[in-house]
């Protein structure tokens, strides 16, 4: 029964955020409810048992991808209402694929239920260990049958870290410029300088 | 009783409502980028749900490499968005077909 009402909870919660995500007219507005969001949808995961991934969604989402976004917002100077003009025109196109979508998707889920469609069944190679954590269970398949793919995950990052920095960075600007090794020895004392022995009562002209 | 066919009505309802957000706010790639973290989410919201009801972990070291790509293409995505906006001052997506090399 609690159950029930958590889930409830959860998803309402979770759609809800998802709408105002869509719709905010502020876009930091929108980062705050894509929190939520997220955080909703970690506890639908502890519903069903999977805490390991639920406690990764908070960690890499809301610790690292929404800070990301917030940063973002409200580092570059965006006139948002413009940007918003288009909302009200799109909107009911957006609507209508929506609808349609969903209306396919639901169909797909009734063709599931009506039984007609055969998915096949767990083979049970890599069922949850009985006893143990669910984070344990994870890692002991991650780190046996699945190792070649985490090693490539972490590759991704790396290679995604490395395209980040080199795509933003800008190479500082000292203040008094560069030295120019080339030219300074390129350069003619003879034409730089004049020698001149101005006479009495004279100026020198230069 | 909580079964599979509500985790997958909700994730079917938070990927609609991400493509939903990807056509109403056609000129925000802030926005945009945020609609594909929500589609990303439900997808592994799928794929978590299956993994619990069918008993089988798989599904949850899968939703784990989905969040690893999500990670990367938002960080990626955001630095792209970042020096598009020095070079032009909005953000705009009409004329990112500008955007070379």
């Amino acid at each position: 029964m609690i159950q029930t009402i958590a889930f409830y909870l959860f998803a309402v919660l979770m759609i809800a955020s998802a709408v105002m995500v869509v719709t905010a007219r502020n876009p930091v507005h929108s980062v705050l409810w894509l929190i939520l969001a997220f955080f909703n949808a970690a506890g639908l995961m502890v519903l069903v048992g999977a805490e390991f991934i639920a406690m990764l969604l908070v960690i890499v989402y809301v610790g690292a991808v929404a800070v990301l976004f917030l940063f973002v917002v409200m580092m570059l100077d965006i006139d948002f209402a413009e940007l918003r003009a288009g909302f009200i025109r799109n909107a009911p196109l957006g609507l209508v694929i929506a609808l349609i979508l969903l209306a396919e998707l639901v169909l797909g889920i009734g063709a599931y239920r009506a039984g007609t469609i055969d998915l096949g069944i767990a083979t049970g190679e890599n069922a949850v260990v009985l006893g143990a954590s669910n984070t344990a269970s994870i890692g002991a398949v991650l780190y046996s049958d699945y190792l070649f793919l985490f090693e490539a995950a972490g590759l991704i990052l790396l290679v995604a870290m490395v395209g980040a920095i080199v795509l933003t960075h800008r190479p500082p600007k000292t203040v008094r410029g560069h030295q120019n090794i080339g030219k300074q020895v390129r350069r003619d004392p003879n034409a730089a300088t004049v020698m001149k022995r101005p006479t009495v009562g004279e100026g020198v002209e230069l | 009783m909580i079964g599979i066919e509500h985790y997958i009505i909700v994730s079917s309802i938070l990927f609609v409502l991400g493509v939903l957000g990807i056509f109403a706010n056609r000129k925000n790639i802030i926005v945009i980028l945020m609609s594909i973290e929500l589609i990303l989410l439900s997808v592994n919201l799928n794929l978590v749900a299956f993994s619990a009801f069918l008993g089988d972990l798989v599904g949850q070291v899968f939703a784990m490499f989905v969040l690893t790509v999500a990670a990367g293409e938002a960080a990626i995505g955001l630095a792209i968005l970042v020096i598009y906006f020095r070079g032009r001052g909005t953000i705009a997506v009409d004329s990112v077909d500008r955007l070379k090399g």
